[in-house]
């Protein structure tokens, strides 16, 4: 477990690198132009943009000017010259807003989706299984932005229930709650209905294992049974499956629903700075992305190793 | 056993494997990947099977029969060792060196379900060598293909049909089909009916060696099951953990076994008769 | 030490009867191609001690017949008839919660793959402790676990109280199937049905663990089902033997009956396919023709007909399975040859065997 460990991590160092590598090139070399400009904003004087060219090591080989943009991004110095904020402390700012919403959205996406996912499982074939595959089926076609529309018109406009827009924090809990309840219903809605299928469609595999069938013979309780066998192995897949969707989603920031209920987290800014072109802040929030993505990925894999001890121990007959 | 080693007319050495090993490596280490042991899969095994006779290569689950087949075959890399095919050797060939050598060599699998590409049509599944060969084309080929069909014991009509149409049985036929499409010279069958029906598997049995006496095949059969093996073979070789053990005429090996593994091996073969298996059990309980 | 106290010891229930009775048992699936019967009609005994075969290959009902018993096939599509008495008392009335009770404690069943047939994420020791567990809720976690090392080793497994916290995969496979056996017989059921539990494994494993099944049936008198396809097994452990195929019971009767007396011409095809290394090769393995019916088109009249080279007539109609031998009430069949023609016809080429189609 522990060799396990040690390569992931180094692997996953190696891959944010890389990653930091395209990054820079994709902004820096493949526009054949000069990028101070573009770094400077659309209000740039020239004197800006020959400071902007000091600062970034613009002057200077290619691999300084890596190692210094590099240092600019994780030492907090990068500013946009746009806005004239820091872009780093902007995203720290972010950051509970936005882990807000997908954590929020993702603990209801994870409970309807495994509620109606288990039962309709348990009673595939029936009246209950195919009223709840129509509901899934209704909730993975709405698009994200249709939906928050839609919601947004009854809940806020047409009956004034909630809050138009907005993030609370935390300090004011109901605020927070009013503040979020829609966009996580928006987030989820979709989520729910997929993982429900996900999961109904897992445990029908799993029912028709061998060791189900022991465990039946065994003479435990169809609930024991169920619990025990058929979802602890059912689980595998899904829970992988969530890793890496909530490190995609809190990565890239839910620049949908952030956008559209104007909550200010990491998604929010990403969604302007690409409106305006403002290259530090593009920057720092892919790296930022990415991050979030390679580490979820780890989390996913130790879980992996953790469900199934077949992966832990190596397969090894005594 | 086929008619060819009955009469003594099976010809010289068809295939030579000398001290034939295939190791697959443990690796492991905290950074990086080291070689700490190994599997010996095939631990240095050599034998030689005469044009026309059929070799029967009999062994538990590990005991590196079926790795030994694709070794020989080139469809694994051996670690070391030579193979020679009519006296050429084979051992570490190119790719493109042995494709040639492909239309010789053949290899019916063991699972009927798992070999045959269900999206493919039989008619495809059995003549797409000879096309990809370049032996035939069009027309021929459907004649060709019907006709080999038509041997095995199925009918023309089931050109069009798909792998899941058919029974376990008829499946095992067309895979056979297959192999023979080529008419090749070397046959190595890898438990060729452990997955069969009990009365199905005597009709695969027979088949193998009608084909053999009509095409003047050679076989090299392997099985753990001992009864079947020795039906269908002239000589036996018995692996044990990578290694050949015995080797002999088959009726003396089956008989008058030298090696303690073999021996033990066929003491444990269930004898189909209450009398003799309850005396055999009270002959070993009043050993031991 | 019994796990419960109700589980009495071996003996046959009041009034007579056998430990375990099965009577016109007949189950039927609802599939996507049709209705497809897969048990037509069985019906046999079980007396404490002994161990009753059931031979037959693809399609034959066997293990549905055997899975049926404790209920393991109630399903919506499935449609069950007939009688199952274990000691006098009918599993089939029994709802699902019942019949639980039964499973593991009464009845034990293992099956053909004990790879598959274990959860892969829990210890080989959970497992058995959560057998029980489930039915003993007084047993507390380290006298659960004690006896759970008892068990193994009462098996055979060595080094039981390491092994138990080991997990299946880490198991040989003859080792697997041994924590199988232990597993069901946890609680001291007076029967055990094993469907094929030797089939997945090598040869010489598959002697000790018919060994086992032996002793254990020796020891404790275990009243066993053996499911299975190989002739050579039967000869080795059972008592009793029932041949089925496309569902029905076409041969009954004792091992000698069947082995030295067959009275089915599929018994004969089976017996004559088998390979003997005590005897000389014969020239050509003796076949079957054919193949075993599909339960969705089974042939009109004897099951058999469309493969036996016997066949005359009357095998349009369907054979009762009566005791057509004189002096033999036990040994029945499903053929409409007299018993002298039956005699005469099973000898080929100096072994009992079904002649090639003319």
């Amino acid at each position: 477990m522990l060799r396990f460990l040690i390569r992931r991590i180094l692997g996953a160092i190696a891959v944010l690198f890389a990653i930091s590598i395209l990054v820079f090139l994709i902004f820096n070399v493949v526009p054949a132009t000069n990028p101070a400009p573009r770094i400077a904003g659309k209000n740039a004087t020239p004197h800006l943009i020959k400071e902007v060219e000091k600062q970034w090591g613009l002057d200077k080989p290619l691999p300084e000017q890596y190692w210094t943009q590099m240092k600019l991004i994780f030492t907090g110095k990068v500013k946009s010259y746009q806005s004239s904020i820091n872009v780093d402390q902007r995203i720290l700012e972010g950051i509970p807003a936005t882990a807000s919403l997908c954590i929020g959205a993702a603990i209801i996406w994870l409970s309807f989706g495994f509620l109606f996912g288990y039962l309709s499982a348990v009673r595939a074939g029936g009246w209950l299984d195919r009223g709840l595959t129509v509901l899934a089926l209704i909730g993975v076609s709405m698009p994200v932005f249709w939906l928050a529309s839609i919601l947004l018109y009854y809940f806020t406009y047409k009956i004034e229930l909630f809050p138009p827009s907005g993030y609370e924090p935390l300090s004011n809990p109901g605020k927070w709650f009013s503040h979020l309840i829609l966009p996580w219903i928006s987030l989820a809605i979709l989520f729910a209905g997929f993982y429900s299928r996900v999961l109904r469609s897992s445990m029908l595999d799993v029912m028709n294992e061998d060791y189900v069938r022991t465990a039946r013979a065994k003479g435990l309780s169809q609930r024991r049974v169920m619990v025990k066998h058929v979802l602890r192995n059912s689980l595998i897949p899904v829970i992988t499956l969530f890793g890496l969707d909530f490190g995609v989603l809190i990565g890239g920031g839910a620049i949908v629903t952030e956008s559209l209920f104007n909550i200010e987290g990491v998604g929010l800014f990403t969604a302007e700075a690409l409106k305006q072109q403002d290259f530090p802040s593009i920057m720092a929030v892919t790296l930022f992305g990415a991050f979030f993505i390679v580490l979820f990925n780890i989390f996913v894999d130790i879980a992996y190793a953790y469900l199934d001890p077949r992966i832990r121990l190596g397969t090894s007959a005594a | 056993m086929s008619d060819a080693a009955m009469t003594g007319d099976a010809g010289g050495a068809l295939l030579e494997v000398s001290d034939l090993v295939k190791h697959f490596p443990i690796k492991s280490g905290l950074l990086f990947d080291r070689e700490v042991d190994q599997v010996r899969a095939v631990d240095g095994i050599s034998f030689s099977v005469r044009k026309g006779e059929t070799l029967g290569l009999v062994g538990e689950s590990g005991s590196g029969k079926s790795t030994a087949c694709r070794a020989v075959l080139q469809l694994l890399k051996p670690t070391s060792g030579s193979v020679k095919f009519e006296g050429r050797e084979i051992a570490g060939l190119g790719r493109r060196e042995l494709r040639p050598l492909r239309r010789e060599m053949q290899m019916i699998f063991q699972d009927p379900y798992a070999s045959l590409n269900p999206r493919k049509r039989v008619g495809q599944i059995v003549g797409d060598q000879l096309k990809i060969q370049k032996v035939a084309s069009g027309k021929e080929l459907r004649t060709r293909v019907e006709g080999l069909l038509d041997r095995v014991g199925l009918s023309p009509e089931h050109y069009n049909r798909f792998p899941h149409e058919f029974s376990g049985g008829q499946r095992q036929r067309i895979g056979i089909a297959r192999a023979l499409a080529l008419e090749p010279k070397l046959v190595f069958c890898d438990e060729p009916v452990s997955a069969l029906d009990v009365s199905i598997q005597a009709q695969i049995v027979n088949l193998l060696d009608d084909l053999q006496d009509e095409m003047g095949l050679t076989y090299v059969f392997v099985a753990h099951d001992i009864g079947v093996v020795r039906h269908i073979s002239d000589r036996i070789a018995v692996m044990n953990r990578g290694k050949i053990v015995e080797t002999g005429d088959a009726d003396q090996v089956c008989e008058h076994p030298r090696d303690a593994y073999t021996k033990k091996l066929l003491a444990a073969v269930p004898i189909a008769d209450p009398r003799e298996s309850a005396a055999r059990r009270a002959e070993r309980t009043a050993a031991g | 030490m019994s796990a419960t106290p109700e589980t009495a010891p071996a003996s046959p229930g009041a009034g007579g009867g056998a430990l375990l009775e099965v009577d016109g048992l007949r189950v039927g699936f609802a599939t996507e191609d049709g209705r497809v019967q897969a048990v037509d009609g069985v019906d046999f005994r079980l007396e404490p001690g002994e161990v009753l075969a059931i031979v037959g290959e693809s399609g034959s009902g066997k293990s549905v017949t055997a899975q049926t018993l404790i209920g393991l096939t109630r399903s919506p599509n499935s449609h069950i008839e007939g009688s199952v008495r274990l000691r006098g008392e009918e599993l089939t009335a029994l709802s699902e919660s019942q019949l639980q009770k039964v499973r593991g404690t009464q009845i034990a069943m293992i099956f053909q793959d004990p790879m598959t047939s274990m959860n892969p994420v829990y210890t080989v020791g959970s497992q058995v402790i959560e057998a029980i567990r489930a039915h003993d809720t007084s047993a507390g976690k380290k006298e659960a676990r004690a006896r759970a090392v008892e068990l193994l080793e009462s098996v055979g497994i060595p080094d039981a109280d390491r092994r138990v916290d080991a997990y299946p995969h880490e198991f040989s496979g003859g080792m697997r199937q041994r924590a199988m056996i232990a597993m069901g017989l946890a609680l001291e059921p007076s029967v055990l049905i094993a469907d094929e539990p030797t089939t997945a494994l090598d040869v010489t494993i598959q002697a000790q663990i018919l060994d086992l099944i032996q002793e254990l049936n020796r020891s404790r008198g275990l009243a066993t089902i053996l499911i299975t396809h190989d002739l050579g097994v039967v000869a080795e452990v059972a008592d009793r033997v029932l041949v089925m195929y496309g569902g029905k019971v076409v041969e009954r009767g004792t091992l000698d009956d069947i082995f030295y007396d067959p009275q089915h011409p599929y018994t004969w095809g089976l017996l004559g396919s088998l390979t003997r290394l005590d005897q000389p090769r014969p020239h050509r393995l003796p076949q079957i023709s054919g193949a075993p019916p599909s339960l969705l088109h089974l042939p009109t009249g004897c099951a058999f007909r469309p493969r036996c080279p016997h066949e005359f007539g009357k095998c349009t109609e369907v054979p009762g399975l009566e005791a057509r031998l004189p002096d033999d009430p036990n040994h029945r069949d499903r053929c409409w040859l007299t018993p002298e023609q039956k005699r005469k016809r099973r000898e080929v080429e100096g072994r009992i065997g079904l002649e090639e189609p003319r």
